[in-house]
């Protein structure tokens, strides 16, 4: 069972100051499958994904990627782990630097040692692929509306074709035909590179389009775990309330009345 | 009694723990700094960032500088009619002490606020997380170009503006003051020695790297969106200017004092 999970999260936990946000977390991706966290705004979803990237050190727990503990690796066996992934930032994160076609092709040149013409070509083919022209490569970031920066993002995150690809809030802020397109961009990308997914949403949407499996996360921990299918009769009080939207339930916010 | 002593305690051991990470930030950035991979291109577009945009400022502060301290000069010595030493003094003060303190200051206004505000922007954007994802250690790809392009840069304006704020002087003894222009310039020439020279530009290299470092920190580290990479512009000038004339003492001390 353990040797087909890509990434094994065990008891972690992180707090910034007094403020708990992982509390004993554990989570399973299934190695090639699509997993989506979903979660209230500010329960910790970012944070899940960035201590497992790395870009986070938790205060305590386990998270092991292709069965190596990556909780105090050394920062080379961390870069190693890194080479696999492709990460979409919840705001794109692009290098306003660099124009469009530099963004997708710096993992290739950066990162992989490719020459600029080479990386530049297939920078252009990935652009093709989230459905931007050529011509887009030559502008800046800040010349792009949202929902292309979000495109230019994943045309990064897939340029170095990664095992693993982590999705935050991927269509967050955008139109709902833009964020279906980025959803079946998303799938398609997944599906062609046969890679893994961890997607972090909040989008219901988003979850049926592109989950195979589905997990809840709800103060700091991941209250509900099972196929996407199921989260609509999933008999859990969390799962019920969020899919529906309610403003009762388990999940208290603190609303004094007017 | 016992508040006002846990308060001054409190600041002194936050001011050595500043003082700590900034040391563990230095030692980093100087041990990734000196490993591949290495990025001329960066260091380039650095050098010609500091040096090369730099020199109209640094140009006016020199010429200014070189004038006012020929006419302070005149207006003081002439009383003892020790007019001749005018062009030894400027051209002294300029080299050992005007030229690298007033550079540095300069610089810190201008490059260390800029590289804070770009690398803050960076941080807050997550553009410095999104490095790390691409397999590209922002260490090595944002601090260390930086630095060396400070330690470089600097000297080089700095012998420019000793030699802009001396034709200062000149013009003023010449000009305004009845000087003969041969005998000014052969006593500045007589009289300048190479340690004068060769002091001012080692301060020029420390007083270079302490401003991109001083930029870099403070960028790298800011945190809460647009008002925290302004507080990150503003500390990077305040500690660059304060560290400038620390530092200014500390090699005066170390090649002057017998
Ligand atoms: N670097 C940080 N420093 C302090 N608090 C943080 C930091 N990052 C996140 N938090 C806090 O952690 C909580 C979860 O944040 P996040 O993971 O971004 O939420 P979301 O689920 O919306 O992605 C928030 O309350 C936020 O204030
Ligand atoms: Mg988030």
């Amino acid at each position: 069972m353990s040797t087909d999970l890509k990434i094994k999260v065990r008891g972690l936990s992180k707090a910034f100051g007094r403020k708990v946000v992982l509390n004993n977390l554990d989570l399973d991706v299934p190695r090639g499958q699509s997993l989506v966290v979903i979660g209230g705004s500010g329960t910790g979803k970012s944070v899940l994904i960035k201590c497992i990237l790395g870009l986070l050190t938790p205060d305590k727990g386990s998270i092991e990627i292709d069965g190596r503990e990556m909780v105090g690796a050394s920062s080379d066996q961390r870069e190693d782990a890194m080479r696999k992934f492709g990460m979409l930032f919840q705001g794109s994160a692009l290098f306003d630097s660099l124009p469009v076609w530099e963004n997708v092709a710096f993992g290739l040149i950066e990162g992989r040692g490719m020459k600029r013409r080479a990386a530049k070509e297939i920078a252009v083919r990935k652009l093709g692929a989230v459905g931007l022209g050529p011509e887009v490569g030559a502008l800046y970031p800040a010349e792009l509306s949202g929902g292309m920066q979000k495109r230019v993002s994943l045309a990064r995150a897939i340029a170095t074709e990664p095992e693993m690809i982590f999705f935050d809030e991927p269509t967050t802020g955008l139109d709902p035909i833009m964020s279906q397109v980025i959803n079946e961009l998303i799938s398609k990308c997944v599906n062609d590179l046969g890679a893994t997914a961890l997607t972090i949403t909040h989008d219901m949407h988003s979850l049926r389009e592109i989950g195979d499996q589905a997990a809840m996360i709800f103060e700091g921990k991941i209250v509900w775990a099972g196929p996407a299918g199921d989260v609509d009769h999933s008999g859990n009080g969390f799962v019920d309330q969020f899919v529906h939207g309610r403003a009762e339930g388990p999940i208290k916010m603190p609303i004094r009345p007017l | 009694m016992i508040s006002f002593l846990q308060t001054i305690g409190r600041t002194f051991l936050s001011g050595l723990e500043a003082i700590g990470r900034v040391t563990l930030f230095t030692l980093k950035s100087v041990l990734l700094a000196i490993q591949p991979p290495y990025y001329p291109r960066l260091i380039l577009k650095q050098m010609i960032e500091i040096g090369f945009y730099s020199l109209p400022v640094v140009g006016m502060t020199a010429i200014f500088t070189g004038m006012v301290l020929a006419l302070q000069t005149y207006t003081g010595f002439s009383r003892f009619s020790a007019e001749s030493a005018i062009p030894n003094v400027v051209v002294i003060s300029l080299t050992r002490e005007l030229g690298p303190v007033l550079a540095g200051l300069m610089v810190a206004g201008r490059v260390g606020a800029a590289m804070a505000a770009e690398l803050g922007t960076m941080r807050v954007t997550e553009q410095i997380d999104a490095l790390t994802t691409l397999s590209t250690n922002p260490f090595k790809y944002l601090v260390a170009p930086r630095l060396i392009a400070g330690l470089i840069m600097l000297p080089v304006l700095v012998l420019i503006a000793d030699i802009i704020g001396v034709a200062g002087g000149y013009l003023v003894s010449v000009v305004k003051l009845g000087f003969n222009h041969a005998t000014y310039l052969k006593n500045t020439v007589d009289f300048v020695q190479a340690l004068d020279v060769i002091s001012g530009l080692v301060k020029a290299g420390v007083f270079g790297f302490i401003v991109a470092l001083m930029g870099c920190y403070h960028g790298y580290h800011s945190h809460g969106g647009a008002q925290g990479v302004g507080k990150a512009t503003t500390n990077a000038v305040v500690t660059a200017s304060i560290l400038i004339l620390i530092f200014n003492y500390v090699v005066t001390e170390l090649f002057f004092a017998r």
